[in-house]
């Protein structure tokens, strides 16, 4: 089923929750609002629901107009932050609920009702434990009961607030893979919320970046990473170096270093790169000369993190580099290099612009 | 583990003094009752609790609890409801409303209701011509019951609703089930244990209260005479035995709600372990 919010806006007395806001899901489609706390996904969210009501804007679910739809009838799966499963029923009753609930003229039969619960429990790896109690479940086990409780009606859509806010890294990572592969075995249309970047762009086939009740930017995590539409999305979608200083002749300058910028005209620049779009070297070179001491070697996983200072530089910057480059330069705390940008990002142009300026010359 | 008081002796003396002041202060008074009801014999304590006046005033304490219980539980419910899921202008002047019957004592409430229903009272006059009488009879009685025993159970409901939160009945609602069916089988279970604790606070109150039934009752023997009353008056006219019989019953009724509330919880903890 797909959505369609058109101009859908939010106040809350005087503050502005939601400027107009449109978006077009497809169906089938599994959508990420990314944003920081207090940017609106989670009122966005909500409203989609019915849990709050816009002040203004409509919503379509399909060619249904569901804007004044109660909740009970949007046919809607929630998913909670913090889960909100029922404490004083079984895992269950809790998926149950839904069913049992109905009116009686359109309830299913109770061998129904058991039949189908168990098969939701049985899609979540949960059909032992469907005589315990929440409180009695680790928090993913939680998550999944709930997403079973919320799919138990087989709702047109599927909504999750934080879903997997709540838990440890390991957890986290295992639930979202297994997510993507029910979302590609049932193909609901699904509309998430999140403040984790990795996440929303690991699940999400297009991802909403949203900040101060706005939407930044609608793409595909491809598209997002590679062409953020402006500094917040660019900013808020990793790491990021700042290098300031004063430009002239496409050369920018700042105390003793400098690096060739083509293109860039005179004045003062604020440039942005990202922690892997720095090289290391132990010599500068005609194009840029920027030298650096490593502060602190963070090895992680697949690659190794340097924090590096220097006094043209306001706040440290963060490198990433690989084992093989980190051995070859045997890197230390202390070590003095020189960086070169592979390259530099602008956001104070009319439109995002990239410099490369390793491949220029 | 390290604790404060942790030593053997100080344990000891701890523990001592706690039991000590426990009978001495709750255990000690209660014998005490027993003890003077039954000073003269058995017999004498059946007379006094089978007179008319006694079993009229018995009558008359259970007819107000029974209906101010049953009304404050529904009261109260609807209130901490209202106050803990709504958001409204006036919500908290409204919280700050539902203390008013502990801040006032309660003659002052006797006193408002004599001036509002009485018979030179502001709604008294027309009361009178339809000849409804309220005061010195039990509509008035049942009246400053319900004003002073109004909080109890919003009071011990709304801490309770606020701290849990409104995430489980939000997700009943969007598991397509009706108002009704969210509070039956989703909020009503949560609060269960604070709502009874309420209805018991509620109906000791309402059973033993005297301050403010004592200004509407006007004392009528055999008529308008609650338990408390009546322990008052025999009192007064120098029958001990007679007024700590009806003090017995008093405290009877007291270990009876107690001993209902102990059986309830045990009986809910019991099904919850089975499950």
């Amino acid at each position: 089923m797909s959505i369609r919010i058109s101009q859908i806006d939010k106040r809350y007395g005087r503050t502005r929750a939601l400027e107009p806001i449109d978006l077009d899901i497809h169906d089938g489609e599994l959508i990420g609002l990314l944003g920081p706390s207090g940017s609106g996904k989670t009122t966005l969210l909500r409203i989609v629901a019915g849990l709050e009501q816009a002040d203004g804007g409509s919503i379509h679910f399909g060619d249904r107009d569901v804007t004044r739809v109660h909740v009970r009838d949007r046919r809607i799966g929630f998913v909670f932050q913090h889960y909100a499963l029922f404490r004083h029923m079984t895992v269950f009753d809790n998926v149950a609920f839904g069913l049992t609930a109905m009116p009686r003229a359109r309830r299913p039969s109770s061998g129904e009702i058991r039949g189908r619960v168990m098969q939701l429990l049985e899609m979540v790896r949960l059909q032992d434990f469907a005589q315990r109690f929440p409180a009695q479940l680790s928090g993913g086990q939680q998550q999944r009961v709930s997403l079973a409780r919320a799919l138990a009606l087989q709702p047109d859509v599927l909504l999750l607030d934080e879903p997997f806010g709540a838990l440890d890294a390991k957890v986290r990572q295992e639930l979202r893979r297994w997510l993507r592969h029910l979302h590609e075995e049932l193909h609901f249309t699904s509309l998430f919320v999140t403040h984790d970047q990795e996440e929303a762009l690991e699940l999400s086939d297009r991802v909403v970046v949203m900040s101060n009740g706005r939407v930044e930017q609608i793409a595909t995590p491809d598209t997002l990473y590679r062409q953020p539409a402006n500094q917040f999305v660019f900013e808020f979608l990793g790491d990021v170096n700042r290098l300031e200083g004063d430009v002239e002749d496409e050369v920018l300058t700042c105390g003793d270093a400098r690096v060739a910028v083509p293109g860039v005209e005179n004045g003062r620049q604020e440039l942005l790169l990202r922690p892997h779009e720095i090289w290391l070297g132990e010599q500068p070179d005609a194009r840029a000369h920027l030298p650096v001491s490593v502060t602190a070697v963070v090895p992680v996983g697949a690659e190794v993190r340097l924090e590096l200072e220097a006094d043209w530089l306001g706040e440290p910057w963060l490198a990433t580099i690989g084992h093989a480059e980190f051995e070859r330069l045997d890197v230390k705390r202390g070590k003095r290099l020189f960086a070169q940008p592979s390259r530099l990002h602008r956001f104070d142009t009319p439109r995002p612009q990239t410099l490369a300026p390793l491949a220029t010359s | 583990m390290i604790r404060i008081g942790d030593a053997p002796r100080v344990r000891r003396l701890l523990i001592g003094a706690a039991l000590a002041l426990t009978a001495l202060f709750l255990l000690l008074p209660l014998v005490a009752i027993f003890a003077q009801a039954l000073m003269s014999g058995i017999d004498v304590y059946w007379q006094n609790l089978s007179s008319v006046y006694t079993l009229s005033a018995i009558g008359l304490t259970l007819l107000v609890a029974a209906i101010t219980v049953p009304v404050n539980l529904v009261f109260g419910v609807f209130l901490a409801w209202l106050v803990t899921r709504f958001d409204f202008p006036g919500r908290r002047l409204l919280q700050t409303l539902i203390d008013i019957p502990f801040a006032v004592s309660p003659v002052v409430a006797g006193l408002v209701y004599l001036l509002l229903y009485g018979r030179n009272g502001w709604l008294g006059g027309w009361l009178d011509a339809h000849d409804i009488q309220i005061m010195f009879a039990w509509p008035g009685i049942v009246l400053v019951t319900l004003f002073v025993t109004c909080p109890f159970v919003a009071r011990e409901l709304i801490p309770l609703m606020q701290t849990q939160g409104s995430r489980e009945e939000e997700a009943a609602v969007t598991l397509g089930a009706s108002g009704w069916t969210i509070f039956r089988r989703v909020t009503l279970p949560n609060i269960r244990h604070a709502l009874l604790y309420g209805v018991i606070l509620t109906n000791a109150r309402a059973v033993g209260e005297f301050g403010a039934v004592s200004v509407v009752a006007g004392a009528i023997r055999g008529q308008t005479n609650t338990l408390p009353l009546q322990v008052e008056q025999l009192y007064q006219d120098y029958n001990t035995v007679g007024a700590f019989t009806s003090a017995s019953l008093l405290a009877l009724l007291a270990l009876l709600t107690l001993a209902a509330k102990a059986a309830l919880e045990w009986r809910a903890a019991r099904r919850e372990t089975a499950t």
